[in-house]
């Protein structure tokens, strides 16, 4: 392993998080476009199983960079890449967060603030439906999502139950051979 | 482990600014918040941060997310530097990155090290396909539970319908929706106030 590649690796993630807005989802095609077609570290294929792996995984989704830098240069790999993707959206929101207290009491501050609530609300409405056009696909699943949905606004309980019962019904729909 | 009792005095306000998090607390939350995170973190972070440890309101809550998210980044990372340093400054920062990504960078390097072997097998795919079912619907439901929480007027909720339809439905790409939808939402909240 040379630290060529672990300079490349700071370079291209580092870049990647200065325009990663919207996060992992919103730039996974320019992931995939430098690390398969400008970078040539890997092939469709082998991006695809990685990005497969990351989202069985707990965590946020830019995990998927942790990963390539794992398979690319081990420990050092991994290391070098996610703090190359952390370091410089991180020191953004750290100046942002400094600005926001700093400032609390201005009024345009306060528009501000109250202005992006309905945003966030509607885009994580927006990233519920598209990840259940993503992953559901007959009656099982969406009845899945559904109940999840009605369990988390129903009951205080940790949603870790939902989710285990959800995993549970897709073994079974296997076995009663109703799932597509 | 201990939850935090929150002093319910700083709970009912709506900048709970003054309650104290402690660099513990932080870290052990955050922890559980990426241990936890399946499917994406802003559920789970939710979960954790206004439903159980009462750190922030869930309008505070979506205000952050809201700023996390017109930055770069992961909204849910981005939230997390503001929170670390809202409650506990630079440390406070470090502690919450740490927390969240320590599980899972150790559970995404060991699925990779079985994935080959496992992913052949029809109930690990089976059981995957029912957590990412089960993974949108938290989604969902944390975003309808949002909603029910944080009452918005008639004006913010259709906003709040805007970036729904564009991306969730149309398929919009997301920069361009965010840098029409917030300027047009803060000029209504400006409006709001006047009125």
């Amino acid at each position: 392993m040379s630290v060529a590649i672990l300079v490349q690796i700071a370079r291209v993630f580092a870049v990647l998080s200065l325009v990663s807005i919207g996060g992992a989802n919103a730039v996974l095609p320019e992931i995939r476009r430098q690390v398969v077609d400008v970078q040539g570290w890997m092939n469709d294929a082998a991006f695809a199983n990685l990005f497969a792996i990351s989202h069985a995984a707990p965590g946020p989704n830019i995990i998927m960079v942790s990963l390539i830098g794992w398979q690319l240069a081990g420990i050092a790999g991994l290391l070098v890449a996610t703090l190359a993707i952390m370091i410089p959206s991180c020191s953004l929101a750290f100046i942002a967060s400094r600005a926001v207290t700093r400032w609390s009491d201005r009024r345009w501050l306060q528009l501000g603030k109250e202005g992006v609530v309905p945003v966030a609300l509607g885009l994580i409405v927006a990233s519920g439906v598209s990840m259940m056009r993503t992953s559901d696909h007959d009656v099982v699943t969406v009845g899945i999502s559904l109940l999840t949905a009605a369990f988390v606004v129903f009951s205080r309980r940790n949603p870790l139950w939902a989710l285990a019962a959800g995993t549970c019904v897709g073994v079974i729909a296997l076995h009663l051979g109703v799932l597509t | 482990m201990t939850i935090a009792n929150p002093d319910p005095l700083s709970v009912a306000r709506d900048n709970p600014a003054s309650r104290l998090v402690s660099k513990r607390e932080l870290f052990l939350g955050f922890l559980k918040i990426g241990l936890l995170g399946f499917g994406g973190i802003a559920p789970w972070a939710r979960h954790v941060i206004v439903e159980e440890r009462q750190w922030v309101t869930d309008k505070e809550f979506a205000a952050i997310l809201g700023i996390g998210q017109i930055l770069p980044g992961p909204n849910t990372m981005n939230a997390a530097v503001m929170l670390g340093d809202r409650f506990q400054g630079i440390p406070g920062v470090l502690l919450c990155l740490a927390g969240q990504m320590a599980m899972p960078l150790v559970i995404v390097t060991s699925l990779a090290v079985v994935y080959e072997r496992f992913a052949a097998i029809a109930e690990v795919r089976a059981a995957l396909i029912g957590a990412a079912a089960g993974a949108a619907g938290l989604v969902l439901g944390t975003a309808l539970k949002m909603f029910q929480k944080i009452k918005l007027s008639p004006m913010p909720l259709l906003i709040a319908a805007i970036p729904f339809l564009a991306v969730g439905v149309l398929g919009w790409p997301l920069v361009p929706v965010v840098c029409v939808v917030v300027p047009l939402s803060i000029a209504a909240a400006a409006w709001e106030r006047n009125a």
